[in-house]
């Protein structure tokens, strides 16, 4: 049995939800709609999604910016209290510990918002594996696990719910419920308030679907009334329940990456389709040396989109060819509800594929044609960034 | 459980309905559940020879992949062309909608079809682990 989030009692007696192991946590899967319901709820009004599985690690002292901007290659220094960046978390060899939503809640206090599948690790590579920590423990001694200097790295994963409310409906339904503070919110930013359903919450304008909308971090105690109330906005018609499968398909067809699949240990950000979040002019970080060294002799690998010309799903794994050549393997691919057609993306060696090219995925019983074409595949039509 | 009495069933989730020489199979309501939203079914050719236990077709949902099998010796005889353009059909309709239909080849191995009844406690013991 999985570890569970304060939601499941809310939702393991809703009609159809089927539960499934993801991580180590029991999380639905899909509810009764299924997942291509739920995908295009979201596309079309608004879906609901408990990603409280997800990791919170906060990061306090004076040293606590310092130390993320170098963990990190996005430029966390920059941003002002109230605003979120998206990053990924490299080793010093240019590999992916982890990608990330970096919040500043105040100057000197930073909340990483981290895959359930890495928690435990990102914080052992936080508090105490990375370079930096390594070279502080040496210099200062004793400072403890996790608390060198004017550190305090906490794990707030247990006591943090979070709910997603996403799609083009969203802003307008939490309008009506919380009052103008939704409007008072940016994407990439968000406010500490006690104005959502009665509660303390950090609302954020941020999420995984390639939609406008929010994430909604609560106390764990309180999660089930947030989520309940959402439910009943729209007179409970317009709101779907989503699960973990329309999560993955809305973030595919968004051309958003997932760790394990897009990124890794051994895919470097580079490669993974993530340059705009890797700033090389910044001041020294993990990985700037390898990544600058992989940019200038060219990046090995990129990742690009195709659209299947024969029909089926192209699944993670399989390989993918340019005549008899194998040029790469597909991380993730779809069905797009969207486009009503099956596409895929591909960490390709660089330089081969342009688009327009027809390539050949093999399912492992045969080779299919798909054409390569742009991503991301599904662009909100409201949406800037 | 609800596997039509009038329907022979196989241990991988299939029903089969005998019309003359003819077997059409189908997927059970179990195995479309489990599957959820088909969105994709790779139909075999039109007069394929296909030994019982042989896969013949392959069910695409979004989330996973599963083979079709022959569940008797035969030649496939009809293929349902409509699963192309509407494969969720599977998912709506499953008892109504094959997915192709087999000239059956040698009588005697109906027998080794399930019952709906020894398919529901397949099920039952399936939900039991």
């Amino acid at each position: 049995m999985g570890k569970r989030t304060p939601l499941y009692d809310v939702y393991k007696d809703y009609p159809g939800v089927k539960l499934v192991d993801f991580a180590g946590w029991e999380l639905p899967l899909h509810f009764e709609t299924g997942i291509i319901a739920e995908h295009m709820c979201v596309r079309r009004a608004a879906g609901l999604f408990d990603v409280s599985h997800m990791g919170e690690i906060e990061i306090e002292g004076p040293d606590a910016v310092a130390l993320v901007d170098w963990l990190v290659t996005n430029d966390v220094a920059s941003i002002n209290v109230g605003q979120a960046v998206y990053t990924p978390m490299c080793y010093p060899h240019a590999g992916v510990v982890d990608d990330l939503l970096v919040y500043r809640l105040a100057e000197t206090r930073l909340m990483l918002v981290v895959n359930a599948a890495n928690t435990e690790k990102d914080l052992r590579w936080i508090s105490r594996e990375n370079p930096w920590m390594q070279s502080r423990n040496e210099v200062g001694g004793t400072g403890g696990e996790g608390n060198v200097a004017d550190l305090r790295i906490t794990d707030r994963s247990d006591d943090t719910a979070l709910i997603a409310f996403q799609g083009p409906r969203a802003s307008e339904l939490l309008r009506q419920a919380v009052g103008s503070v939704v409007d008072s919110i940016s994407a990439f930013e968000f406010v500490e308030t006690s104005e959502v359903f009665g509660r303390a919450v950090i609302l954020s304008r941020t999420g995984y679907t390639g939609e406008d909308g929010f994430e909604i971090f609560a106390q764990s105690q309180d999660a089930a009334h947030i989520w309940t109330s959402l439910m009943e906005l729209g007179g409970g018609r317009e709101v779907l329940p989503c699960g973990l499968g329309a999560r993955d398909t809305l973030r595919i067809e968004a051309r958003l990456p997932l760790y394990g699949q897009e990124l890794s240990s051994e895919i470097s950000p580079l490669e993974g389709g993530l340059k705009p979040f890797v700033k090389l002019e910044k001041s020294d970080f993990c990985g700037k040396a390898a990544l600058l060294e992989m940019k200038n002799k060219g990046v090995p690998r990129s990742l690009r989109g195709f659209r299947m010309i024969d029909k089926g799903v192209p699944r993670p794994g399989y390989s993918v060819y340019v005549g008899s050549k194998k040029i790469g393997t597909v991380t993730s691919g779809l069905r797009s509800p969207m486009l009503d057609a099956f596409v895929g993306l591909v960490l390709a060696d660089s330089g081969v594929l342009e688009k327009g090219m027809t390539i050949e995925i093999d399912d492992g019983r045969k080779r299919k044609r798909a054409e390569v074409v742009a991503t991301p595949f599904y662009r909100s039509r409201g949406r800037k960034g | 459980m609800n596997n039509p009495k009038e329907l022979k069933y196989t241990e991988d989730h299939e029903w089969v309905r005998i019309e003359g020489d003819l077997a059409y199979v189908g997927i059970t309501d179990h195995a479309q559940d489990a599957l959820g939203d088909i969105v994709f079914v790779e139909l075999p050719e039109a007069g394929r020879e296909l030994e019982r236990g042989e896969e013949a077709s392959n069910i695409e949902s979004v989330k996973a992949a599963a083979p079709v099998y022959a569940p008797l010796t035969g030649s496939i005889a009809v293929v349902n062309k409509g699963l192309d353009e509407t494969p969720e059909l599977l998912n709506q309709k499953p008892y109504d909608t094959f997915v192709f239909a087999l000239k059956i080849k040698d009588a005697n191995e109906i027998k080794n079809l399930l019952s709906s009844d020894d398919y529901d406690k397949i099920l039952a013991a399936e939900k039991e682990r």
